[in-house]
């Protein structure tokens, strides 16, 4: 038993089984995508404040540009495969996963930045934000009691404070920490310590909608690699045996990478610029 | 062809007979890729069917004893009580006697066991997995991998929701509507709850559904065989087709909020916590800032459609079973058509109506209290044209139809109940009461679950190959709609004396304070619902009985099609073998050609040649 | 994009590096946009959300073939455009008399 249309376009739409699929997959991820956008305006709109400035602009710029490279190659591979020529579809989509990667990567150092940024209240109620002596990842008020750690008092780096109050003000807070860190730290005893916790998603409504938006991208980046990569792989041996087939699903799986990297067009202005 | 015994298959499947038959090229698969792992999309429909069939009864259980605590609040439960507190422990069913939190759970496990995992997987994976592709005369699914991989998903949602019972906290009990924030801090004792449970549960489901619905639209627009033109599709596919959609671009928008709840739950954010939450005294250490209306209008973008999704399956199926049991075409085939992509669209822009006690702004509740009875319109032209089919029809009365005939009035009631709660200004009474759960179980229970029975009677022919026993099927037929009425209609009167939907002992506080009257005629009715609801319980085990019994001793049926029917599905072998048709089949009519004058029989098959 | 003979590919190909180099052109419009107070936030907001519309049309149109695809295609995702036009504008409109105007 054959399914028909699963290389040739059926007439009366022109479309093959997969492209139809896609789309209407790609359609429940507007939706999905859509929502979240939507919550994110509805939450800011709603909100006293918003943290401004607080990621980290360059990076944010080069895995832009990591992905719109990512996408002339997926694209490229897909022409390389029309125009029969197998080694240069290798050679884009294997680029395609490293760009993959290098994205992922520097998502990682982002995100590792954000917990290993803290924020600490003292019993006398003073709050400050900065970083802890040896950039320990993602601690707590727990943490510092933990037994083992044997702790008695950190050595915090504050940020510095920003010296004019404005929008654009307490941008710099965030960028301006590695410079900070060198010339001022306070030691601060943990039984003064009310509440410590790191930038992560807790911290505030930005943060969350931030890591929720860009870890559901991220997963989008892992998954359509994955699948690019059996299609480099093991996938590509179909090439001989059904290449327009083969062709096929490389057009699928890089519709849907085009839209990853579409998402990442709305995300990156929205959650970095603005 | 004994091995493709569908239901048999699933059900008796140690014994099937394998490849005795030796179809073509897939005699070499065992028993796992045939009946377990199968890509067969009628081996799926009736996995789906089992499955929640079997959901079907872990819901009713659930409301069973729960309807014990409302009619005798506080007493422990016969029997099953004990078996409550061996299974559950004593400290949520302590000496028999249900527990408030055990209530909640329950309650909230039999709306999302129902909704999720009964009644739309019976609905659309089941009947759509079975009978679309054989409808429009596809060989199998477009991508049959992927519909495997939807019903192990459903499968994996469903063990997930049935686990959670059984963790420290017990399953969510929050509601099937998880209203935040009372779902993020219902238990703050266990970091992973029940809560937690539901939500990954319910983003399995999605997942589920979404596989499933991108395969079914694609099916249905690529796959149709030659000549079935979009208006040559018999209704059944045409509702199943708008249901896809409504899961396709209704579903994601809960994926996200369940992501966010999670979230909520899992990393401490607070996307749906407001500021300056107190709980049990204490300030809660969140950082605030968040809507509990966004989770609101998330879950209710589903929500509303979901309800569409229920009830459109529901409409084909009876839609079918009454054009073949009347002998005549349907009557306004295609407005029924367009009626149903009305609903679809419509079923969209109405969702707020959930949400008039909200506050919102009295512009927007126009807006939604408008599109609210706009929608009404189509569901009419759907029901009144089905009523209308009847007429001048020389009606065959058997189990199916029975069924189908009684889904009629039974969904009428349950639409017509739902217009005062579309207005604004009545639903500010009747909002959260037995009003409204009166209301939408007479749209799914004698509604849609009647037109499931209906569908099950009429395909399990061409399923099994033998038919299910005709006087045990009236039998169930009769003392069922008799029940369901009895359960079903005094809650319009409880809700109309204001009994809250929610209440642990069924409102039995309220009615003993002093100064408010009322609710003693409620509180009275408990008991009588109680009792119908545990006797339609044992009515359905006629259908149980039979539904088993017949797979080896049901009555074999003469030939593919017993019904006569005019419909691709009916045109197969019996029960159809991998690849569906002995030869593929070319459509030259439409899909209700009954009784036409000057024809041999009264009915044309859609491949019959012009 | 079907049924393509080699010189359509290559010609396509073409369009494609077109559409690379705007893009990374509108990345670095972007990021330079936003360091420019146009003196009230939301005109900010405007023009990014202006670019990286301006980019998404070009990603979909060319890099996804949707400027020369199947009607079909077009009647899914403009009834997905309008649900989720629908979703977005009527959960503000819903909660508009709580927020406040505009973007801070």
């Amino acid at each position: 038993m054959d399914i028909p249309y699963t290389v040739q376009a059926r007439p009366d739409t022109g479309l093959y089984n997969a492209k139809v699929g896609i789309w209407l997959f790609l359609a429940s991820e507007v939706m999905l995508f859509g929502a979240l956008f939507s919550s994110y305006v509805l939450l800011r709109v709603g909100s006293e404040t918003w943290p401004q400035g607080l990621l980290n602009v360059p990076l944010g710029t080069i895995n832009t540009v990591v992905l719109i490279c990512s996408s002339i190659t997926v694209v490229l591979a897909w022409a390389s495969l029309k125009l029969k020529d197998f080694g240069s579809y290798k050679l884009y989509q294997g680029v395609t996963v490293l760009l993959a990667a290098t994205f992922m990567v520097i998502k990682s150092f982002e995100y590792r930045d954000k917990l290993t940024h803290y924020w600490v209240r003292l019993n006398d109620g003073t709050e400050m934000t900065g970083h802890i002596e040896g950039k320990p990842f993602n601690w707590t008020k727990a943490t510092l009691s933990k037994p083992e750690l044997g702790l008695t008092e950190i050595h915090f780096h504050p940020d510095p404070v920003p010296a004019a109050t404005g929008a654009h003000a307490d941008s710099e807070a965030a960028h301006g920490h590695e410079g900070a860190a060198a010339h001022e730290s306070l030691t601060i005893p943990v039984s003064e310590i009310s509440r410590l916790e790191s930038f992560g998603p807790w911290r505030s409504t930005y943060l969350a909608i931030y890591f929720t938006l860009t870890g559901l991208h991220a997963l989008h980046v892992v998954g359509g690699a994955l699948v690019i990569g059996f299609l480099w792989g093991p996938g590509s041996r179909m090439w001989r045996s059904d290449p327009e087939r083969l062709t096929n699903r490389v057009e699928v799986s890089g519709l849907f990478w085009h839209f990853v990297d579409l998402v990442w067009i709305f995300l990156f202005p929205v959650l970095y610029l603005l | 062809m004994t091995g493709h015994n569908g239901a048999a298959a699933a059900a008796h499947a140690a014994h099937g007979a394998g490849g005795a038959a030796g179809h073509d090229d897939h005699h070499e698969l065992g028993f796992l890729r045939k009946y377990v792992f199968s890509s067969d999309h009628k081996v799926i429909g009736v996995q789906y069917g089992l499955t929640a069939l079997l959901f079907l009864f872990v819901g009713f259980v659930l409301i069973a004893l729960m309807r014990w605590q409302l009619a005798y609040p506080g007493e422990p439960i016969p029997v099953f009580g004990r078996l409550l507190e061996a299974i559950l422990g004593p400290e949520v069913a302590f000496k028999g006697i249900m527990s408030p939190d055990l209530y909640n759970s329950f309650g909230a496990m039999h709306g999302t066991i129902m909704v999720f995992l009964a009644v739309v997987p019976l609905a659309f994976g089941a009947f759509g997995n079975y009978v679309v592709p054989l409808q429009i005369g596809a060989p199998d699914m477009a991508f049959p991998r992927l519909n495997m991989a939807s019903y192990w998903c459903y499968f994996l949602g469903g063990v997930l929701m049935f686990a959670s019972f059984f963790i420290p906290g017990g399953a969510a009990k929050s509601g099937w509507t998880s209203y935040s924030p009372l779902a993020t801090i219902a238990d703050l004792a266990h970091h992973v709850d029940g809560q937690t449970f539901w939500l990954l549960g319910m983003v399995v489901l999605i997942t589920s559904s979404l596989l499933g619905s991108v395969n079914f639209i694609a099916t249905i627009i690529q796959l149709r065989a030659p000549g079935m033109g979009w208006m040559r599709m018999p209704f059944f596919v045409w509702a199943q087709l708008v249901t896809a959609f409504l899961l396709l671009l209704a579903f994601p928008p809960l994926e996200a909020a369940g992501l966010m709840q999670l979230m909520d739950n899992i990393a401490g954010t607070s996307f749906f916590l407001p500021s300056g939450l107190v709980v049990s005294g204490r300030p809660l250490e969140v950082s605030g800032g968040g809507s509990p209306l966004l989770w609101q209008h998330l879950f209710w973008f589903l929500g509303h459609p979901e309800v569409y999704v229920l009830i459109l399956p529901a409409m084909g199926i009876v839609a079918e079973i009454i054009a073949n049991n009347t002998r005549k075409p349907l009557f306004g085939y295609r407005s029924m058509v367009y009626a149903s992509m009305a609903i679809g669209f419509l079923s969209f822009i109405v969702w707020a109506h959930h949400m008039y006690l909200t506050g919102m702004g009295t512009k927007i509740s126009t807006f939604f209290q408008t599109t609210t009875m706009m929608i009404s319109i189509p569901s009419v032209i759907i029901l009144t044209s089905l009523f209308i089919s009847l007429w001048g029809g020389s009606i065959r009365f058997n189990t199916p139809m029975l069924f189908a005939l009684s889904f009629l009035p039974m969904f009428g009631i349950g639409g017509l109940t739902g217009l005062p709660l579309g207005f604004n200004a009545t639903d500010i009474q009747l909002h959260d009461t037995y009003y409204v759960i009166g209301h939408f179980h007479y749209v799914v229970a004698p509604g849609t679950i009647f037109a499931l029975l209906a569908g099950v009677y009429f395909w399990y022919p061409k399923v099994t190959g033998r038919r299910m026993n005709e006087f045990w099927g009236r039998v169930h037929w009769a003392t069922s709609l008799v029940f369901m009425n009895l359960v079903f209609l005094p809650m319009f009167v409880q809700g109309l004396e204001g009994m809250s939907r929610r209440m642990y002992d069924g409102g039995a506080t309220y009615a003993a304070q002093e100064g408010i009257h009322g609710l003693a005629l409620a509180i009275k009715l408990n008991v009588g619902i109680s009792h119908a609801a545990w006797l339609l319980g044992l009515a359905q085990i006629p259908f149980v009985i039979n539904f088993f019994w017949s797979i080896r001793h049901g009555e074999k049926v003469v030939g593919d099609n017993p019904w006569e029917a005019t419909t691709l599905d009916w045109a197969t072998p019996t029960p159809p073998p991998h690849g569906n048709f002995a030869s593929p089949p070319v459509v030259a009519r439409g899909p209700y050609e009954y009784s036409f004058a000057g024809r041999k029989g009264d009915f044309t098959p859609q491949n019959q040649p012009a | 994009m079907h049924e393509q003979n080699a010189h359509d590919v290559k010609e396509a190909t073409r369009k494609y590096i077109y559409v690379f180099v705007a893009l990374l052109l509108g990345t670095v419009i972007t990021v330079i946009a936003s360091f420019i107070h146009f003196g009230n936030h939301a005109v900010n907001i405007g023009v990014a959300l202006f670019i990286a519309s301006c980019k998404a049309f070009l990603v979909a149109g060319y890099f996804m073939h949707l400027i020369s695809e199947r009607k079909l295609i077009y009647g899914l995702l403009g009834a997905t455009g309008i649900f989720f036009v629908g979703l977005m504008g009527l959960i503000i409109f819903a909660n508009a008399d709580q927020l406040f105007t505009g973007f801070r």
